[in-house]
Parts: structure tokens; sequence; C-alpha cells
């Protein structure tokens, strides 16, 4: 039993860029919970002795050699974009967000 | 330094470097990103041409497109490997990617491809000298892989940037270009050292990036970045004493792009910090920018706000698990560490430290190195290296690799001075028509009609006209004043328009002023 609070959800949201409303939040709060503890039932069907994996085959070292593929055309990859210009991606301004 | 010239000048806040470390004990960390140089991205085959028309080298996995899968290059899990062994790193047994989710439209999947709880080397140092000779070992923390962002170019609004920009324009060919980005630990017990301390950590770091011929290793074009983050504690006496201060608020300062940048971020930093410090003012754990125009940082995203990566293991790729096997092939790969091929260097060619400490700074050790393989002495090399050519260099502001002039070249001019066909002014001479695109010394010498006037007969007459117009010094050499002569060289040098062998003219002088 973990508890989602408004003010987890809140910051969620605010990660993610999305605008809640104080409904939303209660209702997502709610809702997130839910799902956390159903997915908390996992932990009951181990013990310790269980070690945590991030990948469910036994695979590893799967590597590509270092040869050119063929890329997109320009115009395919500007197909999607919203907007482009030059032959770039055109997006909105960002305000303050450089990472 | 001068509060009164120079970028801090006009910082206006600051304290000076020098009363901010009478008060305060400076602690940094760095974290440097190299650019591999590996012909393909780091998770799909696009190559990694620089300079190629925008969005021309993307395809599904490095725009991030629904359902496509990323696979590691070998070469860059290599490169990693290598140089993790270069720092002294221990490699991991297993190693995993992670997701780092922040949303900016320089990488397309809303995360980037990084390393965080398993990065591939980790626990590592790199030992390195100062200007003065002083050795010191910065620890190294972690050297993980991870994927380079796109690049993004703001439209409009304030000249560029961010703030206020009316769009961006993103090219998505840097997007997914492999990166390692090495970590130190906190640098500490460097007191006024630390400016210089944080550029000469980065200047060894890239030596051995250069060394291993794993990335351009260019700073100016980007292809190495730096990013130090920075803060003061109290200063009290005592190593000890000291160490066990807790550490200060740090901010982190970026677009630290060149060895003189990073120098004058440090100290830069140094004075803000410790001017809010002394006026009981607190440190913001921010991210700061670095303006090259100003000397100045401002800040850029609060930290706390911003840093919640929320990082966790990539699904789409399977675990390194290097082989002791692979990794001692690897091992087998790595080139004479920087440090220790300057010594072996300087031993064979009985540089002094001052001239040896030339030749570094001036990054032209392999030139020498080639030069001297071609045949000339190491003395030689180096004066045409550090000298003549170096300035050529900067007045046309080029690496001085790129000069037309090749240590096949130097080595033939060395030759035709040791064999007597040219003087030191006229090698000069010889090549400047060289560097001027004229041909090797040989050629251009022969062009420009330039040979030591080695016929005596022409030499008396210069003398003895020489002595004639100047009785004075003919008489004191006559009496014995054998420093006097050096005019007379003079006089003959010019009549012979340099391309007489002084040595023999003074010979000449000598043998006739006495008669
Ligand atoms: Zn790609």
């Amino acid at each position: 039993m973990s508890a989602i609070t408004r003010e987890d959800v809140a910051r969620l949201g605010a990660l993610a860029r999305i605008h809640l409303t104080d409904g939303e939040l209660d209702v997502l709060a709610g809702q997130l919970t839910a799902i956390v503890d159903a997915v908390a039932v996992v932990s009951s069907a181990v013990d310790d002795s269980t070690p945590a994996t991030s990948h469910p085959i036994p695979l590893t070292n799967v590597f590509r050699p270092d040869t050119v593929t063929a890329s997109l055309s320009r115009a395919e990859a500007l197909s999607s974009a919203p907007a482009d210009q030059d032959g770039q991606f055109r997006v909105p301004q960002i305000l303050g967000e450089e990472p | 330094m001068s509060e009164m010239s120079g970028p801090t000048a006009r910082a206006g806040h600051a304290m000076s470097f020098e009363a901010a470390m009478e008060r305060f004990d400076p602690v940094f960390g760095i974290e440097v990103h190299v650019e591999l140089n590996t012909a393909t991205k780091m998770f799909c085959g696009c190559a990694t041409a620089f300079g190629a028309p925008p969005n021309t080298q993307v395809c599904p996995v490095c725009l991030g497109l629904p359902g496509a899968m990323p696979t590691a290059n070998v070469e860059a899990v290599e490169s990693a490997i290598r140089l993790g062994l270069a720092l002294n790193c221990s490699i991991a047994a297993s190693s995993r990617f992670a997701r780092k989710n922040y949303f900016y439209p320089d990488l397309a999947k809303d995360y980037q491809i990084s390393q965080y709880d398993e990065p591939i080397n980790y626990d590592g140092h790199l030992t390195f000298e100062l200007d003065d000779g002083t050795s010191v070992r910065v620890e190294i923390e972690r050297a993980h892989m991870e994927e380079d962002a796109a690049k993004l170019t703001h439209v409009g609004g304030a000249a560029g940037r961010i703030h206020g920009a009316a769009y961006s324009l993103v090219d998505y060919n840097r997007a997914g270009v492999p990166l390692i980005e090495i970590v130190t630990k906190p640098v500490q017990g460097m007191g006024s050292r630390a400016p210089e301390v944080a550029r000469a950590y980065v200047a060894a770091l890239r030596d051995v990036v250069r060394a291993l011929e794993i990335s351009d290793a260019r700073m100016d074009q980007g292809s190495i970045r730096a990013d130090v983050n920075l803060s003061l504690r109290p200063r009290v006496d005592g190593e000890d004493a000291q160490r066990a201060v807790p550490l200060g608020k740090r901010t982190e300062t970026k677009n630290v792009n060149s060895l003189r940048t990073i120098e004058l971020a440090v100290r830069y930093e140094c004075g803000r910090q410790a001017a809010l410090l002394a006026a009981g003012r607190p440190v913001v754990q921010e991210t700061r920018h670095f303006h090259e125009d100003t000397g100045r940082t401002t800040p850029g995203r609060s930290k706390e706000e911003a840093e919640d990566y929320r990082y966790f293991p990539e699904p789409d790729l399977l675990p390194v698990v290097p082989s002791r096997d692979w990794v001692e092939k690897l091992r087998a790969t790595l080139p004479e560490p920087p440090a220790e091929r300057r010594r072996r260097l300087q031993r064979e060619w009985g540089f002094t430290d001052l001239e040896m400490r030339d030749a570094v700074r001036g990054g032209v050790l392999t030139l020498i190195e080639e030069t001297v393989a071609a045949g000339a002495p190491p003395a030689g090399a180096r004066k045409w290296w550090t000298g003549e050519l170096m300035r050529a260099a900067n007045d046309a502001g080029v690496d001085i690799a790129q000069l037309p002039v090749t240590p096949a070249h130097v080595a033939e001019l060395e030759g035709l001075i040791a064999g007597g066909a040219l003087t030191d002014k006229l090698a000069r001479q010889a090549l400047a028509g060289t560097l001027a695109g004229e041909g090797s010394p040989a050629d251009v010498a022969q062009a420009r009609g330039l040979a030591v006037v080695s016929d005596d007969g022409a030499l008396v007459a210069a003398v003895d006209a020489a002595l004639a117009a100047n009785p004075d010094v003919a008489r004191k050499i006559r009496g014995g004043k054998i420093a006097a002569a050096g005019a007379i060289v003079g006089a003959v040098m010019k009549a012979t328009r340099g391309q007489a062998d002084a040595a023999r003219v003074r010979e000449l002088i000598l043998g006739r002023g006495g008669e």
C-alpha cells in the first residue's frame, strides 16, 4: 500500500508538462494509487533471495558493427514534423528549459 | 589578478579572486563529454559525418519513431573501455544502459539513453603536471556511455538567446552520436590553484583522448565539452580540518568550451559565490552559463526544479558484459600515456623543462617527433616549430598542423643549413617560400637564388670594402679588440644580402683586419 498524494501527481504533471486541475489531481491520485497497489502484488511473490532484473532474457553483449547503413531521406524524416523550415524541424519557443 | 583589467573587471558584483581565496576554500568537479569519432551513431547505423546538410543522417531510431529499436555500436563500446583503461578505471563486469527522461526537443524520444547505476568504467584517476611541474592526481568517479543530442538553432526573439526566441529549428544529425562522459570526484585541497588545476585536468584528459584516437578532441568544434561544478566553504587552517568542513551549495557552469574558458569560469564563479557568501546571502544551486564575451556566468534553469530525470533501466538494450579476454585485448592496444611519452621525449631530445613546455603548449610534440624522425636534430626541429612556424600559424589563425610546411620540409631545411648551403637567415626566407606554397625549401632556395656566398674572392672584396669604410673599427680590430668585428660582419652581411656565411666572414675579417 503506497498512497500517491495530490502533491506527487502535481509534481509528475509538472515534469511531464501536463497542466492538471485540482479536480484532476484528486482523481488521478486515487487512480495511480490503485495502479501502484496492483503492481505491488508482484512483491509478495518474491523474497530477498530473488535478484532484481532489468531484462527478462538472459542475453548480453548484443552489438552492431560500426558500419554505415541507409538513413531516411530528408523529406521522409520531415514528413511527420508538425512544421519544418530550411530542412529542419521547427518547434515552438522553449522558455528556460535548456537541459 | 587586477580588478581593473580583463573580463572580470566588468563583473561588478564579484569579489576579486584573491580576496575570495583568503576567506573560502573551493571544491570543484568536472564533467567532460567526449564525442567519439566512430563512423556511425551509438545506437543506429546513421553516419556521423560533421557538416552534413541538416536531417540527412537520421533514421527511425535516432528520430525516436515508434517501434524503432536501438543496438549498441561495438566500436563505441570498445572506445569507452579503452578510455576507461587509460584513465585507470575499473571496467564493470556488467554494465547497462538507462533512460534519462526530460522534455526538450533536442531528443525526439523525450529521453536520452545514458548509463546511471551501472556505468561501464568507474573509480579511475588521472595524474598530470601543472606548469611549474607540480604533480596533481584527480580521482575519476565514472566514465560512461551515452548519446549526444540534436543541435538547436533559436530563431527570432533576443538574438539567439533561449528566452524570447520565437521558435527553434532542430537538426537531428547529431542526435545519437556516441559520447563518453567522464565525471571526476570532488577535487579539493587546491586552494587558489583550483582554476589552473581545472584547466590542466581537461588538457590532460584531451591529450589522453587524442592519444587513443577515439575522438577528434577539438574543443573549438565541440567534440570535447566541459561542465564545471563548484562550491565554496569557509577556509580553516589545517588540511584535515579543511576537509572536515561540509561542502557548500554548488553551481554547475556550462558552455565552457576552451581551456582558457575553464580557468576563467572557475575564477569568476569563485569570486561571485564569495561575494554572496560574504554578504550573508545564499548561493543558489543552479546551472549557469559562461559567456565568452563578458567573462561572466548567468543563471540557467534552477537545478532543484528541473533535475528529476527519473532514470530507469533501458529495456531495449542488453547489458554489456565485457569478458576478461576482451578487456585485455583492448588494454594491449593502449598507446603510451601522454605524460610518460613527454618524459621519454624530453630525455631523448635533451630539452630543458621550459623548451619542453613550449613544445607541449604549442601542440607541436608530434610534429617535432616526425621532423626528428625525418633526420633533423631535435634542437633544430624545436626551434622552427615553436618559433617561426608557430608564429605563422597564429598569424594565419590556423592550426599549426594545417600549414603547408611538413616535418619533411623542416628536416630538409635543417639539412641545407647543416650542409652549409643556407645560412639561418636564408633558411628563414626559404621557409617563407614554402609557407607561401612555393614548394619545398630546396625548391624555393633554387627558384629564389638563395645560396650562401662561399666564393672567398667576393667575400674578401666585401670585407676589405667594409674595413675601408670603417677605419675606426679596423683600428680596434688591429689593436686586438676582436669583439669589434661584429660591426664589420653586419656590414658584409648587408652587402651580400645575407647570403654570406657569417662564421666565414668573421674569419676573413680577423685575418684581413690584422694586416
Ligand atoms: Zn539513426
